[in-house]
């Protein structure tokens, strides 16, 4: 390496050289366990006309040319399976304004893939061995436990039954201030994030049937308790969440409610709201394949790999 | 003052908080897959020095406090309040004892120092990290007992008392730093 340019100016990347290789090599292995599946790689616009309505995420706006920077290629991509495309994946760039943090860069790699014909078990099934054959090695199976068992063995509190004053009770012990006024689906959030994340098991862990306040995009269904939930999964490694998974919605209208209910939020927020993406509404119309789908951070599992605590220690040049 | 949102705090930043002045400590981003992210914030009351973790939802907003940081040259004592001047301007101050609290163990006149406002009026005051202060009462020194260990209290001129090395005298000058209180070594006069 060449001595310092002496102009005080921090233009080295923030990741050394050896973790860039091991980005090059995950990338690859990625790239090689889907080809071996036969699930097609797609390359995508990052720029879109629309984005997501979803009240937590912020797009980028590009000035110039009016466009969102995508905050996931999930739009496009359901758009390719209404099509027709088969099984796809996307490697690429997403964009999250204002998500900055130890695990968190505004700009980051998303791995997205879909499988037809697929529900989320068999998803996290084929999630788990991407993540064993990219090297997280782990003594045990991956484990697969309910949002409800975790609830109920960390805070004893059923997350599908209980009042919300009193789940806005243990968020505010939680926040060390006044949560009454708060959403359901903030306080399980906030009691997740704070209280229950740092007490799952080791390893790699699937939690799923998710309380139907956090539905997302997913299909709604009913547990074997007769409880509606949601169809969506998290995976977390040592207790970091790494992806996303749905058994995906496919019903047009029920899509655009929860687009305009996302947009109600959205206001309630004094955030500006996001008129619907119609294409993405005209392929569900024409009918979107039966499918399961994931998003999982790249960034964050190369972090694991190579027992980064920050995630600049793993990107070339974070913001 | 301005608003700052959740994604503007950064430690140092001076917010209200329960009406209080506050000082960020820390801000750590925390967000779930899907669904509402957060910002756990630890702060500092300034009024008090105790230390609050407060968790905010990502956007949420405080206002800032008129917190500002001078340093300023302190006059006298007149029984009550501690006088302070801004050495450009001559504006004067006067700070009360919750104020200036201990350190006024350690301020000597025609010393600089610095001085927190808030809303203009004092808030805090903190003394340099190292002072010159001479020794008003102690008992007489060891003579040839420099290297010795060993130690004997000692009143400074501002009231404090600490410990120094046994072959100092009454009327010498000692630096102590402020932050412990801590006998550092026999300054010049």
């Amino acid at each position: 390496m060449s001595d310092d340019s002496g102009t005080g100016i921090e233009w080295r990347p923030t990741a050394s050289n050896d973790v860039l290789i091991k980005r090059a090599r995950l990338l690859a292995q990625v790239r090689e366990f889907f080809a071996l599946r036969c699930v097609l790689e797609v390359d995508l616009p990052v720029l879109g006309e629309r984005t997501v309505s979803d009240p937590h995420l912020d797009s980028l706006y590009t000035e110039g040319s009016r466009h969102y920077l995508q905050t996931s290629p999930e739009y496009f991509m359901k758009r390719l399976l209404a099509s027709g495309s088969g099984p796809i994946y996307a490697l690429a760039k997403a964009f999250r304004a204002g998500d900055r943090g130890h695990q968190h860069n505004p700009e980051f790699t998303l791995l997205e893939w879909y499988r037809p014909g697929w529900d989320e078990s068999q998803l996290m099934e084929e999630l788990a061995d991407l993540l064993v054959s990219v090297g997280c090695t782990s003594n045990a199976a991956a484990q697969r436990v309910t949002y409800r068992d975790m609830f109920l063995a960390t805070v004893n509190l059923d997350p599908h039954q209980v009042s919300l004053a009193k789940l806005a009770q243990l968020a505010s012990d939680i926040a060390q201030r006044d949560m009454s006024v708060e959403s359901r689906a903030t306080c399980l959030d906030l009691i997740f994030s704070f209280e229950i994340e740092a007490r799952l098991p080791p390893g790699i862990v699937f939690v799923y049937d998710y309380p139907e306040c956090l539905c997302a995009l997913a299909q709604l269904g009913v547990d074997e308790q007769g409880v509606t939930v949601a169809r969506r999964f998290e995976v977390f490694l040592e207790r970091t969440e790494l992806a996303n998974g749905y058994f995906e919605l496919l019903d047009a209208d029920e899509q655009r409610r929860r687009f305009s209910e996302d947009n109600r939020q959205r206001k309630a927020m004094g955030k500006a709201e996001m008129p619907a993406d119609e294409k993405l509404l005209a392929a569900l119309e024409a009918g979107l394949p039966s499918c399961a789908g994931v998003a999982l951070g790249i960034d964050r599992l190369l972090m694991h790999l190579v027992g980064a605590q920050h995630i600049d220690e793993v990107i070339a040049f974070p913001h | 003052m301005a608003n700052y949102s959740t994604n503007e705090f950064r430690s140092g930043l001076k917010v209200m908080l329960d009406g209080d002045p506050c000082s960020i400590v820390e801000n750590e981003f925390v967000k779930p897959g899907k669904g509402q992210a957060f910002s756990r914030v630890r702060l500092k009351n300034l009024k008090t020095g105790r230390v609050w973790d407060r968790t905010f939802k990502s956007g949420e907003s405080l206002e800032g406090a008129d917190v500002s940081e001078q340093n300023m040259q302190y006059l006298y004592n007149d029984g009550e309040y501690w006088h302070f001047m801004e050495p450009e301007t001559f504006e004067q101050h006067q700070a009360d004892k919750t104020s200036v609290g201990d350190t006024a163990l350690w301020l000597r006149e025609q010393d600089s120092c610095i001085v927190t406002l808030y809303n203009g009026s004092p808030l805090a005051v903190a003394a340099a990290n190292h002072v010159d202060l001479e020794i008003t009462q102690t008992d007489p020194g060891l003579k040839g007992d420099t290297a010795q260990g060993g130690t004997k209290p000692a009143t400074l001129s501002t009231g404090a008392v600490i410990k120094v090395p046994l072959f100092l005298n009454e009327g010498e000058l000692v630096s102590v730093d402020t932050r412990t209180g801590e006998y550092l070594n026999r300054a010049k006069k």
